[in-house]
């Protein structure tokens, strides 16, 4: 079987940094795949090179089986891969139904449409539709973005990316700096994604909300991937050891 | 389970609704340009019982509307401009180049005529636009602080406008753009007033119905995610200062339509006083927030003032403490008023979780 979305043999040095070292990451349709690592393993140039943000020295990405070079983010984008970053992007002043569609605006029909006339309406409907599937609690869809708490915040990102990602999601730690609540009902909607059959990457340092979302959890040490363990039988110890080099063993499960 | 889902889904439709009804009037309680439509109102009932109908006359209203209409032009630029978080700071200068370069226009093809006044009109918004091109440029692409850039092409606009003429203005302006000025009424309205006012209505249908207004709002909230999200943002910004530009080419000929002359020397504050006028009206320096009508209402405020007080006797001169006074105590409350919003926000997302814990 071949996997949704696959790094293979992936390379890339900053000067004399090599932050990814023949690193590979495979993720299926339809599950979580963690994606774990210490600080400056290489999670964040992976999933920079897996959205179309950077370019590999070596090694090469298949979707669906097919290599695919990523040279932007818009390329990415138009595959159905969107990655919701740890600091959001979204425009505080803009309202939750702007942010969703900032960049994609449904645009009027006929002359108007040519002018640039936006079909708010259209816009509402949709964008309270996919809160509504994910079951984000979003206080108004009025109010301004930057009015909101961290969770609603992050539910309207993930709403965004979902509305447009149709493959691969890719989350960088989603559930750093919120609360105890907001927290389940961040990992509540990744679930929800993940039964729409949409892949996706969880990236976080926090070992609990790994093990409760993820299929799947994959170890990224020194640029490299080191372990792959199942989401159901492992522990934090494993987890931790297999992340700091106490035990190496890829390949395994 | 399912039907778990679907009453949720009901209760959020409600509050969806809900909050459409409230949000229409707490959005129109919530605009600065709201409370400043009140000031602006007060002073007129504060005029209009002291001096009764030699201030609330049609007549003055006119005269007031004519002194606003030029700025309103400019003014409307200004707006997209700070909305961006950015500055324009040589809209005055580029409002004087152009009406030399049009007015030298006019003068070289004999002064007089319909055709030559369309020419001249086409000079001016063109070498409007052109100062603003430049601006965006070096805003958006060669990323010098638009402080300084518009403090550069300030300087450098009305340095090539005074090298243009040997600093001597030039008077020589076809009639029919200053008869347009005096005598020309469309539904009522003098001329002048009347060009601003749809620069004012499409100023206001482009930025808050297009998308185009919908990315400026979306470069000066948050300049990175408009940029992830696929936003051509440099782009973006040469426009946005190129409408700044152009607006001041047709403010410059409003001008000169108005006075019959170029002025040289006459519009070293115009820009501040632009600047002023958005900002009261309730535009966010910080970028991302404004509207056009707030910019409007923050223009009348000083031209009402003026005339105010030339009407019951005051020094005009006291405008100026007047209007600073409101700029500052305008930002200073609309500062708090949002900082009170966002502690309530929190305060309620508090509540929340210890009601669902």
């Amino acid at each position: 079987m071949t996997a949704l979305l696959e790094a293979r043999a992936v390379s890339r040095s900053f000067g004399h940094v090599r932050a990814l070292d023949r690193a590979d990451f495979d993720i299926d349709a339809g599950e979580v795949v963690g994606l774990i690592g210490d600080n400056g393993a290489g999670k964040s140039t992976l999933i920079k090179a897996l959205s179309g943000s950077l370019e590999l020295d070596e090694g090469e990405i298949y979707f669906d089986g097919k290599p695919v070079r990523l040279a932007s983010p818009r390329h990415a984008n138009d595959l159905g891969i969107e990655v919701v970053y740890q600091d959001l992007a979204l425009a505080p002043h803009l309202n939750p139904v702007q942010n969703v569609f900032l960049g994609r605006e449904i645009l009027r029909k006929g002359v108007l449409g040519r002018l640039g006339f936006m079909d708010e309406k259209e816009m509402h409907r949709k964008a309270a539709a996919s809160f509504r599937e994910l079951g984000a609690t979003v206080r108004s869809l009025n109010s301004p973005v930057g009015s909101m708490s961290g969770g609603q915040r992050q539910g309207i990102a993930i709403a965004r990316a979902i509305s447009w990602a149709d493959k691969v999601v890719i989350l960088d730690e989603p559930t750093a700096a919120l609360g105890v609540v907001q927290t389940k009902n961040v990992l509540e909607s990744v679930k929800r994604v993940r039964d729409k059959g949409i892949a996706v990457v969880f990236i976080s340092h926090s070992m609990p909300h790994v093990l409760e979302v993820c299929d799947r959890i994959q170890v990224l040490r020194l640029g490299r991937r080191v372990a792959t363990y199942p989401g159901r039988t492992t522990t934090v110890e494993t987890l931790v050891g297999a992340m700091t080099g106490a035990l190496d063993k890829e390949g395994a499960a | 389970m399912s039907t778990v889902a679907n009453q949720q889904a009901a209760v959020a439709g409600k509050a969806d609704d809900l909050d459409g009804n409230q949000s229409l009037l707490k959005r129109i309680v919530g605009l600065q340009a709201f409370w400043i439509l009140g000031v602006l109102i007060v002073i007129c009932l504060f005029f209009t019982a002291i001096a009764g109908d030699r201030f609330l006359s049609t007549g003055n209203f006119s005269l007031i509307s004519q002194n606003v209409a030029v700025w309103a032009v400019l003014g409307v630029g200004m707006t997209f401009v700070i909305i961006t978080s950015g500055i324009d700071l040589s809209v005055g200068s580029v409002l004087v180049f152009a009406s030399v370069v049009s007015a030298k226009v006019m003068e070289a093809m004999g002064g007089s005529g319909i055709g030559v006044a369309a020419v001249g009109i086409v000079a001016a918004i063109l070498s409007g636009m052109a100062w603003g091109v430049v601006n965006g440029v070096l805003v958006a692409m060669a990323k010098v602080p638009a402080l300084i850039v518009t403090l550069g092409t300030l300087s450098v606009a009305l340095g090539l406008a005074q090298v243009l003429t040997g600093g001597i203005d030039i008077r020589s302006v076809p009639s029919e753009l200053t008869d347009f000025s005096a005598y020309t009424k469309v539904l009522g309205i003098p001329g002048l007033p009347f060009v601003a006012l749809i620069v004012i209505v499409l100023g206001g249908i482009l930025l808050h119905k297009t998308r185009f207004g919908r990315y400026t709002f979306a470069v000066g909230s948050n300049e990175e995610a408009a940029r992830r999200t696929g936003i051509k943002v440099t782009r973006h910004l040469v426009l946005v200062y190129g409408l700044a530009g152009t607006l001041a080419g047709l403010g410059a000929l409003l001008s000169l339509a108005q006075y019959g002359t170029t002025t040289i020397a006459g519009q070293s504050l115009t820009n501040l006083n632009v600047i002023a006028a958005v900002v009261i009206g309730g535009t966010s320096i910080f970028g991302g927030f404004g509207t056009i009508f707030g910019t409007v209402v923050g223009l009348f405020i000083p031209a009402v003032l003026q005339s105010g007080f030339v009407i019951i006797g005051v020094q005009p001169f006291w405008q100026g403490v007047a209007v600073g006074s409101v700029l500052i105590a305008a930002v200073y409350v609309d500062q708090s008023r949002r900082a009170a919003a966002m502690r309530s926000a929190r305060s309620r997302g508090l509540f929340k979780r210890k009601g669902a814990t």
